[in-house]
């Protein structure tokens, strides 16, 4: 029997029989999310299947996390809308401030190794972090799952990305990707699962590998995967490997030892340059904040630059912690405390700011330095705003010096 | 089925321009219909009429997996989106919400040319310039979700998802 790549297998254990990239195949699904961005209209089409019951009300889970606290009264009704179904039907639900929905599915172990499972949310292939195949799906497909417990799917094509070598000290998991997203370009892995392996991968946190597999949405891809050498988790679990003889649709090979920051340039994710490029750039607005990079580690390496100083004059540095979970950690720690006394402010936990529904939307002509993952034109909810994507490390360092900054040049 | 086509001979047409994120907060349709495609011509929903098709390059509906774009196009009386190539979710998204979507990557097409649809035969036709190009296929699963209007519809009828 031919070799199978990771989305292969975990397809297969879900569909009942061995299949391979482009067959179409009927499968179950071990878990169902979406959020208030997702959810009302999936309730919606829910109840218009004829829905009363869920599948199974231990595998659902809906999270407010797109417009909260809400803004205005035609998204509080929406969120009452959740809360009441949730009530109803018995699901797990995460309330206003609870943290991004992505994050709260690991964090909670919602998802595990070898699951596969569906998000109302483009970024669901987050989850390929933990071995899981996780997509992106709308909100009727989420609503059928919510019914009927299974789905179908296309098997995927898989593009292998193998990283070699070693992360320089102040290089991340974001500019790994990045880089990988300029190779690929937005649509380069278009209906494709991607791989994660190579030496470099191995030392990574499970927040980094999150990193990896949540930006595979800006090439296309439907689903993720990071090898899982090196990768603990705090349950009992086992890693699911690809066959050595698997067949791939392509290879991406990169050393990762040179890498140098990168930074996405407006209007699209794959317009991405090194930071030679773009520093001395003026920015208005810092955020670090999204289900790409707003966990521990995120927020400790913005401390680490700010540490004992100020934000520039002109600068708003806004921060939305991945979870409670996150902020508390944070809190205990010290990291809230140094990253407010330097000037920055913290909002709710949560998309908002990413998404340009609720909060921090920019003026027109305002130069936004994000460590969020999409800067489409509009993005941030004004077409007339440049926004410009980076690590952490870069969007703390933007904002102690008011223009595009490596950090290396403040540390 | 029979339509003007609106082209935009754009690549990587992203859910945000289609309907930005602020305006998806909702369960009226009409609200989506009013801001769908604002961003990348603001003239849009005042021209659309029901029934005209949109054409578009590669890529079409990257980004976010808001169902609110297809139902947005749906909602402003687009018929039918006809692109070089789509983005996965919003590909799933338009069939199961009924909307046709055809992969055509050859084509001539400009904006206000009439065109017929064979969705049987996957043939379009260019009645403007006499012309006829061919789409991909769909998947036997996605046209029997399609053909019953969509995935709810289908649901609704059937029970199940389709057999493979």
């Amino acid at each position: 029997m031919a070799g199978q790549t990771v989305a292969e297998k975990i397809i297969s254990a879900h569909a009942g029989k061995r299949v391979y990239a482009n067959e179409v195949a009927i499968v179950r699904v071990d878990g169902a999310m979406a959020t208030d961005a997702t959810a009302p209209l999936a309730i919606q089409a829910f109840r218009q299947m004829g829905g009363k019951r869920l599948w199974d009300a231990q595998r659902v889970a809906l999270v407010l996390d797109h417009a909260t606290p809400a803004p205005n009264e035609r998204v509080a009704n929406l969120h009452r809308l959740m809360r009441d179904f949730a009530q109803e039907t018995g699901c797990h639900f995460y309330d206003v401030g609870a943290g991004i929905c992505h994050q709260l599915m690991v964090e909670n172990a919602h998802v595990k190794p070898g699951d596969l499972f569906l998000g109302a949310d483009s970024h669901t292939p987050t989850y390929g972090a933990v071995n899981a195949l996780s997509c992106g799906v709308g909100s009727t497909d989420l609503a059928a799952a919510m019914l009927t417990g299974k789905t179908w799917l296309k098997v995927p094509q898989t593009l292998k990305v193998v990283l070699n070598g070693t992360l320089p000290a102040g290089i991340s998991a974001k500019d790994v990707i990045l880089r990988v997203i300029k190779e690929t370009t937005i649509s380069g892995a278009t209906y494709m699962a991607v791989e994660f392996t190579g030496e470099a991968v191995v030392p990574m946190s499970l927040a980094s590998r999150m990193v990896l597999a949540n930006m595979v949405a800006e090439m296309g891809a439907k689903c993720a995967n990071v090898d899982a050498t090196g990768l603990t988790l705090p349950y009992d679990w086992e890693p699911v490997f690809a066959d050595a003889d698997a067949t791939y649709a392509r290879v991406i090979t990169l050393d990762v030892s040179d890498l140098r920051p990168m930074v996405a340039v407006p209007h699209a994710p794959d317009n991405v340059v090194p930071i030679e490029q773009v520093r001395g750039i003026t920015v208005h607005q810092a955020f670090i904040g999204s289900c790409t990079n707003a966990r521990l580690e995120d927020l400790h390496e913005a401390a680490r630059i700010l540490r004992g100083r100020q934000v520039a004059r002109g600068v708003r540095l806004m921060i939305a912690p991945a979870s409670h979970a996150v902020f508390m950690q944070a809190v205990k720690d010290g990291t809230v405390e140094t990253l407010t006394q330097a000037g920055a402010f913290f909002v709710t936990s949560g998309c908002g700011v990413c998404v340009g529904t609720h909060q921090g939307v920019p003026s027109d002509g305002d130069v936004v330095i994000s460590s969020t993952n999409r800067n489409f034109k509009g993005r941030m909810g004004n077409p007339n705003a440049q926004i410009y994507l980076s690590s952490p490390a870069v969007v703390a360092a933007s904002a102690l010096c008011g223009v595009i900054t490596d950090p290396q040049d403040v540390l | 089925m029979q339509g003007k086509a609106h082209a935009y001979p754009v690549d990587n047409i992203d859910t945000d321009r289609i309907i930005a994120g602020k305006y998806t907060k909702t369960l009226d349709f009409s609200q989506l219909a009013a801001h769908c495609l604002e961003d990348l011509d603001p003239t849009f929903s005042q021209k659309v009429q029901a029934g005209d098709l949109l054409v578009a390059g590669e890529n079409f509906g990257c980004g976010s997996s808001r169902e609110q774009a297809p139902v947005a196009l749906k909602a402003a009386g687009v018929a039918a989106v006809i692109a070089r190539s789509f983005a996965r979710i919003f590909y799933r998204n338009a069939i199961n919400i009924g909307l046709p979507v055809l992969e055509v990557p050859d084509h001539t097409i400009q904006d206000g040319d009439q065109l017929s649809i064979d969705f049987e035969n996957g043939i379009i036709t260019n009645l403007t310039r006499q012309e006829s190009y061919a789409a991909t296929r769909l998947p036997s699963v996605m046209l029997k979700i399609l053909q019953a209007g969509g995935l709810t519809a289908y649901l609704t009828e059937h029970g199940d998802y389709p057999s493979e």
